[in-house]
C-alpha cells in the first residue's frame, strides 16, 4: 500500500495485468510513442504517460503503437478481442469517438447478441474525457451517456485513484466490451491504492458519503466536487449522501433509489451535456419508482447545452463547480 | 495446380451448395417466407470457394453484406444458416442475426456485416491474434467493390501494411454499389491502391475458381510465411439484384440473362474439369442432387422450427449482467 | 491524542469521563475518542488528580496532541498553564518526530511464505506475539500493541491469506497456519514468545505451542477458536459472501457488544481487503479447512495442561461469534476471564482490561 496517483493505478493495473495473462496486449497512439522516429524508444508513454513502462517490459508486441487511424485500430482491438486476444485499445481523447463509432457500437457491442450469445469480445476502450484543460470544444466532452445508450457496452468512469486501479482489472478481465473513461483532470489525484491486484465489480455503486437529508448522484470528476461539498454542509447540519455509481451501464439503480428513499432529495451531478445525460436518466428512474418518497423536486446540477468553450472564462462558466453543487443541495433541503 | 480429385470435388459441391441456397432463398423470399432483408451471392460462388480453399481452421474471414456465400465456403452448416434467414431460434445466431449478421466464429467467419466497410479492421484484430499469438493463422477480409471507398477499408490497408499483419483483402467486384456502378464510384485502381499502401495486388477472372484458388494460394502463403498482407481484386457478376426485391432498373436489358449463359462459374468449371478429364460429368450431377436434397431439407426444416421466445429477446446482452 | 493504527492522523474528542479536579488512577477511563475507524476510550497511564482538559469535546486534533493534564495537588495553576504553553509551542517538532518514528511493517519471509509483521518497542526479553483472527490483521490489536510496547517488545503479525500477507492460505488448517507462524518466530529470530491470538489466530498460537512448547513462554488465547466445538457459521460465511458495504456492516456488527462501533472505514477496509486477487481462495480454503461442516474442525482446550505454561483466556461475555462458554471447560490450571460489555473483539472493546491481563501473564 502506498500513495499512487491516478495515473500509476492505471498504469499499475495494466502492467500486473499484462504479467498475469499474456494475452492481454495495448494499443494505442503514442502508448509508447517515438515507433520508428530516430530519438528515445517508449518516449511518450500515452499522451499523457499512463502507458510509460510497458513497452519497456512487455515489448513492442504487446505495447503496439498505431497510425492516426482509429477507424481501422479500434476495429482492430474489437476484432483481436473477438478472436482470443484481450486488447486494451486507448482512444486518446473521447471526441475522437466520432471516426471509430461504428467498430464500438455496431461491431464491438452487438457481437454477443448478433451472434446468438456465440461470441465474447473482452475488449477495453480507455479514453480520455472531461473538461478543465482549456482543450476546448473536441478535446473535453464527456459523451459517456453516448456509449451508455448503446446495450451491449458497459461503461465505467473511475472517481479515485483506488477506484481506477480496481475497475480497470475487472475491465480486462470482464468478457464484455468495456468503455473506461478517465477524466482528465484527476490524472494527478493521489490515494492510498494497494500494492496487489484487486477488482472493483461493475454494477455496485459506491457511497463516498452516507448522510440522511440529500442524495447526490455524480460521475468521474463530480465526485470529489460533491464529496468537498458534502463534508462543507455536514458542518452545517445538512447531511449528504454522496453515490459514485461507478459504471453508467449496469447502473446499479437499487442502490440510488435506497438513497433516495432514505433521503427524498436528490441532486444528479453530471458534466456531460444536459440533454439525455446521466442526470436525466436517473432523474427519470427516481420520479417512475420512488416519486412517493420524494420531498422536494429533483435537482441537475449539469453544464449549459453548449460545446465546450475555449476561453478559460467560459470553460469556468462551463463547468460544475462544488459551488453549484453546493446551491443545488442547499436548494432541495430547503436550506 | 494442386488440387487433389477430392479437392476438386468439394470446390463444386461448395459452389452448388451457395448457388442452390441462393436460388432457393430467392424464391422463398419472393414467396413471403423469410423476413427482412437478403443480399444473395450466386454468381460469385468462385471467388469465396476459390479464397476459402486455402484456408484452414486457424484462419478467420470477415465478410459483407453479401455473406451466404462466404459462410458456406468457410464450412459453415447450410441448414443453421437457412433456420437463422427465416429467423428462427436454432439458426446459426438463435435467429437473433439474420441474413446480415450471419456468423460462426466456431468455424472461424467472424460476420457478415449489415455496415459497408465493417469487415477489414476487424480482420485486421484477427490477424493480430494469430500474430501475437504464433497461431500461423491468416486473416481474409472479403469488401465488395462498394466496400472498398470506405476509410475504414483504406485505413486497414495502411493498419496491416505498418503492422505487417498476415492479411489478404479481397475486393470482390460485382460491378455495382446497390445501384451504382463501380466503373464510376472508385477512382483509380484497387490494384494500385495496394500497391500504393506497399502491399502486392492482383487482379483475377471471379468467374473462374481455378484463378481466384490460385491468386488466393499465392496470397495467402504470402501472409502466412510472414510477408503481411497483399489483395486480390476479383471481378465477378451478381444473379440478382443488390437485395431481393430489387428491380435492377439500373442494369441494361438482357445484362443478367447474358452474364448468366455465358460467365457461370458453375458452368465454367464442369466444361474446365470435364474437358481437362478431371472429373466426370456424372459425378457433377450426382452432386447437383446431393445438393437439391440437402437445402430441400433445409428449407423444410427452416420452415417448421420453432421461433425465438419473449426470453430470448432479454439474453446475450451481456457474457454476465 | 494517542495513535491507534497505521492509518490514524488524528481524532475527535467524543466526550470526557472525568472532570476536571477529580481523582484518576491507572487504567480509569478519561475520555472517549473517535477516528474514521472507531472509537474508543483512552485510559489514564497516570495516577494523580485531573487538572485540565486540555482537549474541548468535539474538538479534532493530530496524533500526539496532548488530551489532558495529571498532576499532583501542590503543582500551581500557574504552572500547569506553562506546561501547556511550553507543550504546544513545541508541538511541530514532536508530532514530526512521532510521524518519522512511527512504526512500519515490514514482510518477511517465513519457509516461502511472505508474512506482514509490525514491530513495536524494543525491551530486551521474551517478546509478546499477537495474532489476528479470521478475517482480521495486524491492525485489530491497535488498542493493545502499542500499549503493551511500552515495557516490552511486541510483535504483530498477519495470518496467511490476510492483511497484507501472502494470499496463498495452503491448506488453510491449523497444522499449515501454524507450521507459517512458527517459520516467521523463526524468520524473526525468536526463540520463545508469549503468544497471544484472538480467535482463529488463539488456535493457531495454541496449535504452534502444542507443536513446539519450547516457544511459548506463556498462553493468552482471546475469545479463541480451538477451545470447543461451536462457531457461528452465519457470520463465517457472511464474511466470506459480503460484498457490499451493507451486507458487511451487518455482519460485523456480530462482533461488537456495541455494534455503533461498526464505522464506514472498518467496513471499507475489509471491502478493500476483500477485493485483493486471492483473498476469497484463502479465506474459503481456511473457512473449509477450520470450520469444515459448520463446526470447528480441532477442539483443543483439553491440551493446554500439557504445556506447563501460564495460559488464560479471555472472551467477552456478548461473543456471538465463539461462545463464552468455551472458556468453562478447561483445565483448572488455565485462568478464565469472561469480560461483561464486550462481544467477540473484547480486545478492542475491553482493551485496557485485556492489556492489564496481558501484562500480568507475562510478569509471570
Amino acid at each position: 500500500m502506498s500513495k499512487k496517483s491516478f495515473r500509476q493505478a492505471i498504469n499499475e493495473a495494466l502492467a500486473q495485468e499484462m504479467r498475469r495473462d499474456p494475452t492481454v496486449i495495448v494499443m494505442g497512439e503514442d502508448n509508447a510513442g517515438g515507433m520508428g522516429a530516430p530519438g528515445e524508444d517508449d518516449a511518450w508513454g500515452g499522451v499523457l504517460g499512463v502507458t510509460k513502462g510497458l513497452m519497456p517490459e512487455f515489448g513492442r508486441e504487446r505495447v503496439l503503437d498505431t497510425p492516426i487511424s482509429e477507424s481501422a485500430f479500434i476495429g482492430a482491438a474489437v476484432g483481436a478481442a473477438a478472436t482470443g486476444l484481450r486488447p486494451v485499445a486507448e482512444l486518446m481523447f473521447v471526441d475522437f469517438m466520432g471516426v471509430c463509432f461504428d467498430q464500438i457500437f455496431n461491431q464491438a457491442g452487438k457481437f454477443k447478441y448478433m451472434f446468438g450469445g456465440k461470441a465474447v469480445t473482452p475488449l477495453v476502450v480507455r479514453t480520455m474525457f472531461g473538461a478543465g484543460f482549456r482543450a476546448a470544444s473536441q478535446h473535453s466532452q464527456c459523451l459517456y451517456p453516448i456509449f451508455t445508450h448503446i446495450p451491449g457496452l458497459k461503461v465505467v468512469i473511475p472517481s479515485s485513484p483506488y477506484e481506477a486501479k480496481g475497475l480497470m482489472i475487472q475491465a480486462i478481465r470482464d468478457d464484455d466490451p468495456v468503455i473506461f473513461l478517465e477524466h482528465k483532470v484527476l490524472y494527478d489525484d493521489e490515494e492510498e491504492v494497494p500494492d496487489e491486484p484487486y477488482t472493483i465489480p461493475f454494477g455496485e455503486a459506491n457511497l463516498t458519503r452516507e448522510g440522511s437529508d440529500v442524495t447526490i448522484v455524480a460521475f468521474g470528476r463530480m465526485v470529489p466536487f460533491s464529496n468537498q461539498v458534502a463534508d462543507k454542509l455536514e458542518k452545517e447540519g445538512i447531511s449528504c449522501t454522496v453515490v459514485d455509481p461507478r459504471t453508467t451501464s449496469p447502473l446499479d439503480t437499487d442502490t440510488i433509489l435506497e438513497c433516495v428513499a432514505d433521503t427524498g432529495r436528490l441532486v444528479v451531478v453530471d458534466e456531460a451535456s444536459p440533454r439525455c445525460n446521466m442526470a436525466t436518466d436517473i432523474s427519470a428512474l427516481v420520479a417512475q419508482e420512488a416519486f412517493g418518497a420524494l420531498k422536494a423536486p429533483i435537482k441537475m446540477v449539469t453544464p449549459p447545452h453548449t460545446p465546450v468553450p475555449f476561453a478559460p472564462q467560459l470553460e469556468d462558466l462551463y463547468i460544475p463547480t462544488p459551488e453549484k453543487i453546493e446551491a443545488a443541495v442547499r436548494a432541495v433541503a430547503g436550506a | 495446380m494442386q488440387l487433389s480429385r477430392e479437392d476438386l470435388l468439394k470446390a463444386y459441391r461448395d459452389m452448388r451448395t451457395i448457388r442452390e441456397f441462393e436460388d432457393r432463398v430467392h424464391d422463398e423470399f419472393a414467396k413471403g417466407g423469410i423476413p427482412g432483408f437478403v443480399h444473395l451471392y450466386a454468381g460469385e460462388e468462385a471467388s469465396g470457394v476459390g479464397v476459402c480453399m486455402n484456408l484452414d481452421d486457424r484462419d478467420k474471414i470477415a465478410s459483407t453484406h453479401r455473406g451466404h456465400g462466404h459462410c458456406i465456403a468457410k464450412g459453415c452448416d447450410p441448414k443453421g444458416m437457412m433456420k437463422e434467414i427465416y429467423g428462427k431460434r436454432d439458426g446459426l445466431c438463435g435467429g437473433k442475426g439474420g441474413s446480415m449478421h450471419i456468423a460462426d466464429l466456431s468455424r472461424g467467419m467472424m460476420g457478415a456485416n449489415g455496415i459497408v466497410g465493417g469487415g477489414p479492421p476487424l480482420v485486421c484484430g484477427a490477424a493480430l491474434t494469430a500474430k501475437t499469438l504464433k497461431t500461423g493463422g491468416v486473416a481474409v477480409a472479403f469488401v465488395g467493390d462498394g466496400g472498398s471507398n470506405q476509410g475504414t477499408t483504406l485505413e486497414s490497408f495502411n493498419l496491416a501494411r505498418v503492422w505487417d499483419l498476415p492479411v489478404v483483402f479481397v475486393v470482390e467486384d460485382n460491378g455495382y454499389a446497390e445501384s451504382t456502378a463501380s466503373a464510376w464510384s472508385v477512382g483509380g485502381s484497387q490494384k494500385k491502391r495496394a500497391e500504393a499502401f506497399g502491399m502486392p495486388g492482383t487482379e483475377v477472372d471471379g468467374h473462374d475458381f481455378f484463378a481466384v484458388y490460385d491468386a488466393a494460394r499465392q496470397a495467402v502463403e504470402f501472409a502466412r510465411s510472414g510477408d503481411g498482407p497483399s489483395l486480390i481484386h476479383v471481378k465477378l457478376d451478381r444473379h440478382y439484384g443488390h437485395f431481393e426485391g430489387d428491380a435492377m432498373t439500373y442494369r441494361a436489358d438482357g445484362e443478367v440473362d447474358r452474364l448468366r449463359q455465358e460467365r457461370d462459374a458453375l458452368q465454367i468449371f464442369r466444361t474446365k474439369v470435364s474437358e481437362a478429364k478431371l472429373l466426370e460429368i456424372d459425378q457433377l450431377d450426382e452432386i447437383d442432387a446431393e445438393v437439391k436434397e440437402l437445402i430441400d431439407q433445409a428449407v423444410a426444416e427452416a420452415e417448421t422450427a420453432p421461433p425465438p421466445t419473449e426470453a430470448d429477446l432479454l439474453t446475450d446482452v451481456y457474457v454476465s449482467y | 491524542m494517542p495513535k491507534w493504527g497505521l492509518a490514524m492522523t488524528e481524532g475527535t474528542v467524543v466526550a470526557w469521563h472525568i472532570g476536571e479536579g477529580a481523582e484518576v488512577g491507572v487504567g480509569d477511563d478519561l475520555l472517549d475518542i473517535e477516528t474514521t475507524k472507531i472509537t474508543n476510550v483512552v485510559e489514564s497511564t497516570r495516577a494523580g488528580l485531573l487538572r485540565r482538559q486540555v482537549a474541548a469535546e468535539g474538538a479534532t486534533l493530530p496524533v500526539g496532541a496532548l488530551l489532558a493534564v495529571i498532576a499532583a495537588p501542590e503543582v500551581s495553576d500557574a504552572e500547569i498553564d506553562a506546561f501547556i504553553a511550553d507543550f504546544n509551542a513545541n508541538f511541530e517538532a514532536v508530532a514530526a518526530e512521532i510521524d518519522a518514528s512511527a512504526p512500519e511493517p515490514e514482510t518477511i519471509d517465513a519457509g516461502g511464505a511472505a508474512i506482514n509483521v509490525l514491530r513495536m518497542g524494543d525491551a530486551e526479553g521474551p517478546p509478546i506475539v499477537l495474532i489476528h483472527g479470521f478475517g482480521g490483521d495486524l491492525n485489530n490489536w491497535m488498542f493493545n500493541q502499542p500499549m503493551l510496547a511500552e515495557r516490552h517488545r511486541v510483535y504483530a503479525l498477519d495470518l496467511p491469506g490476510h492483511g497484507r500477507s501472502t494470499k496463498d492460505a495452503g491448506a488453510g488448517d491449523l497444522a499449515a497456519l501454524s507450521a507459517t507462524f512458527l517459520a516467521a518466530l523463526d524468520a524473526l529470530g525468536i526463540e520463545a514468545a508469549h503468544l497471544a491470538g484472538h480467535s482463529l489466530g488463539g488456535a493457531v498460537a495454541l496449535q504452534a505451542a502444542l507443536n513446539r512448547p519450547a516457544r511459548a513462554a506463556s498462553l493468552t488465547l482471546v475469545a479463541s477458536a480451538g477451545l470447543g466445538p461451536d462457531i457461528n457459521m452465519d457470520y463465517i460465511e457472511g464474511f466470506v459472501r459480503a460484498g457490499r458495504r451493507k451486507e458487511m456492516k451487518l455482519v460485523l456488527q456480530a462482533l461488537f457488544a456495541d455494534p455503533e462501533l461498526v464505522s464506514r472505514d472498518m467496513v471499507d477496509d475489509l471491502l478493500k481487503y476483500k477485493r485483493l486477487d486471492g483473498v476469497e481462495r484463502a479465506i474459503t480454503t481456511i473457512a473449509e479447512a477450520v470450520f469444515a461442516g459448520g463446526r470447528q474442525a480441532s477442539v483443543l482446550g483439553h491440551r493446554l495442561h500439557e504445556l506447563g505454561i501460564p495460559a488464560q483466556v479471555i472472551w467477552g461475555a456478548e461473543d456471538r461469534i465463539i461462545p463464552a462458554a468455551h472458556a468453562k471447560e478447561l483445565p483448572a490450571t488455565v485462568r478464565a476471564h469472561v469480560l461483561e460489555g464486550a462481544g467477540h473483539m473484547v480486545h478492542m472493546e475491553k482493551a485496557g482490561e485485556v492489556n492489564a491481563l496481558i501484562e500480568e501473564i507475562v510478569a509471570g
